[in-house]
């Protein structure tokens, strides 16, 4: 019992970036923009977070700087694929390769710890009881799952939460969302319509930066304390994996987000698994989120039916 | 938008993008304090300035020929093999069980055996997600990537416990048998009067680096399994229509991929290492994308962007000894930028070079 409690605390943790990223990623496929590249984001958002909360102390200060460090890459990613009409594959993956080269090549030129940013101190988000987590504890069930798996997180938890029904909202229930759901299906009735798809786009790409930068920052300032190189491991990629399970759906994606934060969860927490006499290597169990990214993608998805116009730079007809 | 001539399009414009790649570099390494210049000097002349650089220059753009052709054979077919990592490591593992299980009485059949081991370990691995892209409709970009991963830590496993040698304290394989040593570059040029550097690890596998680019050439222009493979790339509803099979063009695109990067291990575990390590591949299956995009997914081109990678690499080792401010990870950043100035960008430098060249030929006539 006490396991599952400690197991399901920690997938939430987990999970928080993998839904950041993957609402992010919601945003820019839905308005036809293919972002391999939030791994690369992620990465210098974790970054820039971590250096600029060292450096002035303030771990909301370094929101925003990894904010900003993510947007800007965003708006790289846009040039290429909306204004050049590149392709977005390749731009993603070019925004990886950046990010994982210019974390380590700064962050040596300004720490000089080999690519590391120094440890956080108090430069971190702190974490928060919920409201009468310690008078519940004792209700049998939900107490414990209320004091120690849904209590005691920092804020950008919470936040993860509130940004999938907020996205929801925001995708199903205003203009602005279906005009941008429309920029990903079929950009020409967006287009007749009187509505910038160009402008369409580049907004989804934007917010896909802010919430990239937010999966960034707590990673390297709530998750951890401080900026390791290549810290992210492949959780830009997961967080895709995750969208596709989700087929592009906001709460669907927190589902998926914490079915792959559970399986981290379980292979951080069971470094050795025994069974029998024969024991499980730990390499297998690091393993382990990726194997079954692969399987669930090929095994349980179903049929994913990517937004129509993913992937493909709008031509306007003249 | 007339037509260029073809200098232009596989040449002038990669080269341009290029100069802009080392500019945006050259400002990277400009913030960090240190003179641009004086650091391309010291890359260059790291990379080509001596026998020994030359022999770590092509011993490096060896391994991205291998690389680079795997990622442009997967092009062809519009297939994106991000794989190349991972399945030049386990390309890296069949060679090393080669060398290890079979005693050889002569390196060149030691050579040729590993050759297939390699191509078949690295086809292996991508023969799953090339399975799961045709069968099940799972991104190729997302299981390769995964798979990576998996390669990494299933080599790291194998070189801590299976194979781990008995001899020593690092996590390797034991030593192959001296009889698999492949002839180095020291060896086979002195003859010809072309002095290579004894140390360098460039070896024969550069030779068949070279014949692999034939190979593809070949393949892809010159045989109906070609021509289907760029017909399925243009456009599969027509490649379909014409009754060429998407399942059976993807499995066979992406055997051929993880071959060739598995050929990869010949170079860097048998003609380098001599053993197996955990990370034998060194980020190079990444580096093949950048070359195979700068080559315009052309053999000729592949060759040229892996020499001008081999360079980037071992002037970048060399940059990082001479300047200790400037990291090596700069060739990442390097290489990034290639990537997206001749991959995503392209038509920032495009458009307005056509431009100019219909401008120009107009003004002829």
């Amino acid at each position: 019992m006490d396991i599952l409690i400690q197991l399901l605390d920690s997938t939430l943790r987990l999970s928080t970036p993998l839904l950041f990223a993957c609402l992010a990623g919601l945003f820019s496929e839905r308005a036809g923009i293919f972002d391999i590249g939030l791994e690369g984001k992620m990465l210098m958002a974790a970054f820039m977070s971590a250096a600029v909360a060292a450096v002035t102390g303030s771990v909301w200060l370094g929101l925003l700087g990894g904010m900003a460090a993510s947007v800007v890459l965003s708006l790289i990613h846009g040039v290429a694929s909306i204004t050049f009409r590149g392709n977005q594959l390749i731009s993603g993956v070019a925004i990886n390769f950046l990010a994982a080269g210019l974390t380590v090549v700064v962050s040596k030129d300004w720490f000089k710890l080999g690519g590391d940013t120094p440890a956080l101190g108090d430069a971190r988000f702190p974490e928060l009881a919920l409201p009468f987590s310690e008078a519940l504890a004792d209700v049998p069930l939900i107490g414990r799952f209320y004091s120690d798996v849904l209590s005691g997180h920092a804020i950008i938890v919470y936040l993860g939460l509130a940004t999938v029904a907020l996205s929801w909202w925001v995708l199903f229930r205003t203009r602005f969302g279906l005009r941008l759901r429309a920029v990903g299906e079929n950009p020409e009735s967006v287009d007749t319509s009187g509505v910038s798809v160009i402008r369409m786009r580049f907004t989804a790409v934007v917010i896909c930066g802010v919430l990239c930068g937010i999966a960034g920052a707590y990673l390297a300032t709530g998750m951890s304390a401080g900026f390791r190189q290549n810290m992210t491991a492949g959780r830009g990629f997961i967080a895709l994996a995750a969208l596709i399970f989700a087929k592009w759906r906001p709460g669907m994606a927190l589902l998926a987000c914490l079915l792959f934060g559970f399986l981290q969860a379980v292979s951080i927490r069971f470094q050795t698994i025994e069974v029998g006499n024969f024991q499980i290597p730990s390499q297998f169990v690091e393993a382990l989120p990726y194997i079954l990214t692969v399987v669930i993608l090929a095994g349980f998805v179903g049929k994913a039916i990517p937004p129509r116009a993913g992937g493909e730079p709008y031509v306007k007809e003249r | 938008m007339d037509k260029m001539p073809r200098w232009v399009d596989i040449a002038l414009i990669p080269f341009i993008n290029l100069i802009l790649a080392l500019i945006v570099s050259g400002l990277v390494v400009l913030y960090i304090g240190e003179n641009p210049l004086e650091a391309m000097a010291i890359m260059v002349n790291g990379a080509v300035g001596s026998a020994y650089g030359w022999g770590y220059t092509l011993y490096y753009a060896t391994n991205f020929i291998f690389t680079g052709l795997a990622v442009s054979v997967a092009f062809q077919a519009r297939l994106f093999n991000i794989g190349g990592e991972g399945q030049a490591m386990v390309g890296g593992l069949g060679v090393a069980l080669v060398c290890l299980l079979i005693p050889f009485p002569h390196w060149s059949m030691a050579l040729v055996a590993a050759m297939i081991g390699g191509a078949l370990f690295g086809a292996a691995w991508a023969a799953i997600p090339a399975y799961l892209q045709a069968k099940r409709g799972s991104h190729i970009v997302i299981t390769t990537i995964m798979f990576n991963y998996i390669a990494a830590s299933l080599l790291v496993y194998l070189t801590a416990n299976t194979l781990r040698t008995s001899r020593g304290m690092s996590n390797e394989s034991d030593r192959f048998a001296d009889t698999t040593f492949l002839p180095s570059a020291y060896e086979m040029f002195s003859g010809l009067g072309i002095p290579f550097s004894r140390s360098a690890p460039m070896n024969v596998t550069f030779l068949i680096a070279i014949l692999c680019c034939v190979l593809v050439y070949l393949l892809i222009w010159r045989t109906r399994l070609g021509y289907e493979i760029r017909s399925f790339g243009q456009s599969e509803s027509a490649a379909v229509y014409a009754g060429i099979k998407p399942v059976r063009i993807t499995m066979i695109v992406m055997l051929i991929s993880g071959g060739l990067a598995g050929l990869m291990g010949i170079n860097a575990v048998m003609g380098e290492a001599e053993r197996l390590v955990a990370d034998p591949v060194q980020q190079a299956g990444f580096v093949g994308i950048a070359v195979a995009l700068m080559g315009r997914s052309h053999p000729i081109g592949v060759f040229v962007a892996a020499l001008l990678f081999g360079m980037l690499v071992q002037g970048g080792g060399e940059l990082e000894f001479e300047m200790p401010e400037v990291s090596k990870e700069l060739v990442l950043v390097i290489q990034a930028l290639v990537i997206m100035f001749t991959g995503a960008l392209d038509n920032m430098i495009r458009t307005p070079v056509a431009r100019a060249f219909a401008k120009f030929s107009r003004g002829d006539a």
